[in-house]
């Protein structure tokens, strides 16, 4: 912060700021750039010993065997990305209007039960839905879902943070507006598509990017909730390249996948950052 | 749970004193009158109630029972549970490593995210996304894609990384099996989870520190705060106080679930399940053993821990 301890120390602590974010930072990344760097690395170097961490020949031959040699498998690679576009993409949009409805009134109307509901969502947030997912599959298997994508998708609709952190927005939005649209006889549904969605703006990203990151990544529900080959997600796909927990095989193709699988979740921070620190500031819980 | 969280909500004006027949026909005309709004809530709450609420009452229950399946749920009464705590040594070794991984990485990465974003609000705004960047890039990678990496880092040859540089060294003599020796599986594993720890919570953490109000810190310097410290310890900290007490609710939850890393990196199970922690256990009993009734009371088990620390965490950080 500035002009309170502005003094002779200042510079070197301020330097000193800087070279430690630096280097942290920096540090935080080598993995990823590890990561990009064997993707790029042809045949020749990836078993080099002494092992090196950087590309000296730069080739996209992995990517392209990544789509050649799954090609030819039974299921092929794009079968598993257009799998998971299609899961995240409906979890997300669903997941927006689904807690935009509901925040709505968690927040802006007074009615019986108001506490109770919200009560309940801030006490979901408090353990993991993995503790869950026996009853779930129980569910799923004997609803008859199996194998069909609404099994990937409805179990994770409902999610609390996005819904917790939409509410708690909405609560600092001024009621002037609302009223201002009631007034000029706007039904409450029309308040909510015309009023509340744009200023929910910033909120709507920031669910965006967590219910993206958690559908993207989540390898387990593909596991679980699908035997079909061609049911399964990219998760789940880059670990069957990888041979399996513990196993490194095709290191130059698996880098290549996992580095696929990493972008999008990158793009979508880079993307939203700026309105997801806005809403963050509002996500504070209180006793 | 609700007495300790309903403060932010205004009570509803049907709690007015009345007969009690009364009061329910007024609830109920009150309940008529928003009828817009249990609509609009009804699509989330339909499925919060079939995939929240109904598996955790489903959860308890089958945990009295024995269910594979294929048969009949048939009640044991409390056996799996004897089963659990008195002979299940797996079960009480899973425990302890949750335990242990859970009261290093939360406490640590807990801090290291704040202390991090504080340091981060301390600088111009325009620098602040490279580094925001840089720290919470991490947590949105999945253990997945990132085991190709770790496992190459890792690895228990000379070409894993970090042998041949150590050895290069001099430190040690001969390659060190980090991911098959007991000793080190837990050690990596939080080693791997503390540098994905940097999420929502580390973001909270950075967007509540953007809006501490300037004039407090005028304020403060005016009463005699002289050191970063000490704007640190008695005005930000206590300014960003609710997303402190979200950050830990999100860290609890997180530190006590490891799975996925130690799936990725030492297998299921683990050798001599020095990596087995409760969730490892939980998946073990349910999709590969099918002793959902089993599974079952480890999920309740784990539940009440959760819900349990939570509650600590609550008293702790909740009061003003």
């Amino acid at each position: 912060m500035h002009g309170i301890v502005k003094g002779r120390r200042v510079d070197w602590s301020g330097i000193f700021l800087y070279v430690f974010l630096t280097g942290f930072g920096l540090l935080m990344l080598l993995p990823l750039v590890y990561m990009a760097s064997t993707s790029l690395k042809p045949v020749s170097e990836l078993f080099l010993f002494p092992p090196r961490f950087l590309v000296d020949h730069p080739t996209l031959m992995n990517f392209r065997d990544l789509l050649l040699i799954t090609g030819t498998s039974f299921v092929p690679f794009s079968r598993y990305i257009f799998n998971s576009i299609v899961v995240s993409g409906l979890i997300v949009a669903g997941g927006i209007v689904i807690s935009a409805m509901a925040a709505f009134p968690l927040a802006k109307h007074n009615m019986p039960f108001r506490g109770a509901i919200f009560n309940m969502v801030v006490l979901s947030l408090m353990f993991s839905p993995m503790v869950l997912q026996i009853p779930q599959y129980l569910l799923i298997s004997r609803s008859g879902l199996m194998n069909h994508y609404l099994a990937l998708i409805l179990p994770y609709l409902a999610a609390p943070v996005g819904m917790f952190l939409m509410t708690q927005f909405l609560r600092q939005i001024p009621d002037a507006l609302l009223e201002a649209a009631r007034i000029d006889g706007a039904s409450e549904w029309k308040v909510l598509w015309s009023v509340i969605m744009p200023m929910l703006k910033p909120a709507i990203a920031t669910f965006a990017l967590f219910s993206f990151i958690q559908a993207w990544n989540d390898p387990y529900p593909a596991m679980v909730y699908t035997t079909k080959e061609d049911m399964k997600t990219l998760p789940l796909a880059i670990q069957t390249i990888s041979g399996g927990a513990g196993v490194i095989a095709r290191v130059g193709t698996f880098a290549a996948a996992s580095f696929l699988m990493i972008i999008p979740t990158i793009a979508v921070f880079v993307i939203t950052q700026r309105l997801v620190l806005q809403t963050m500031a509002h996500s504070g819980l209180k006793e | 749970m609700s007495d300790s969280l309903g403060t932010q909500v205004t009570s509803t004006p049907v709690q007015t004193a009345a007969s009690p027949p009364g009061r329910l026909l007024q609830l109920w005309k009150e309940i008529k009158r928003h009828k817009v709004s249990y609509f609009l809530l009804a699509p989330f709450l339909i499925l919060f109630f079939f995939f929240t609420i109904v598996p955790i009452f489903m959860s308890i229950g089958l945990s009295f029972t024995y269910y594979n399946i294929l048969e009949k749920p048939r009640f044991i009464g409390l056996s799996n549970y004897r089963l659990l705590f008195v002979d299940d040594d797996i079960f009480l070794k899973a425990v302890g490593t949750t335990l242990k991984f859970a009261f290093i990485t939360g406490p640590v990465g807990y801090i290291m995210a704040f202390l991090l974003a504080w340091l981060i609000s301390q600088i111009p705004v325009k620098y602040r996304f490279f580094y925001t960047l840089c720290f919470y890039t991490p947590s949105i990678t999945s253990a997945v894609a990132m085991s190709v990496v770790w496992l190459y880092l890792f690895a228990g040859d000379r070409k894993g990384l970090i042998n041949y540089y150590a050895m290069k060294l001099g430190l040690f003599d001969e390659p060190y099996l980090f991911l098959q020796n007991v000793h080190s599986i837990v050690p990596v594993i939080i080693i791997v989870s503390l540098w994905m720890s940097m999420g929502v919570g580390f973001l909270a953490f950075l967007a509540g520190l953007q809006n501490v109000p300037k004039d407090l810190y005028e304020a403060g310097a005016i009463d005699g705060v002289r050191y970063r410290w000490q704007e640190l310890l008695y005005i930000t900290v206590p300014s960003v106080k609710p997303q402190l007490l979200f950050g830990a609710v999100l860290q609890v939850v997180s530190s006590l679930t490891v799975f996925d890393v130690s799936i990725q990196l030492v297998g299921l199970p683990s050798p001599l399940y020095a990596g087995h922690t409760i969730l490892t256990h939980l998946f073990d009993y349910a999709f590969i053993k099918f002793e959902m009734g089993y599974a079952s009371a480890i999920a309740v088990v784990l539940f009440i821990m959760m819900i349990g620390l939570n509650r600590i965490i609550f008293k702790l950080l909740g009061r003003d």
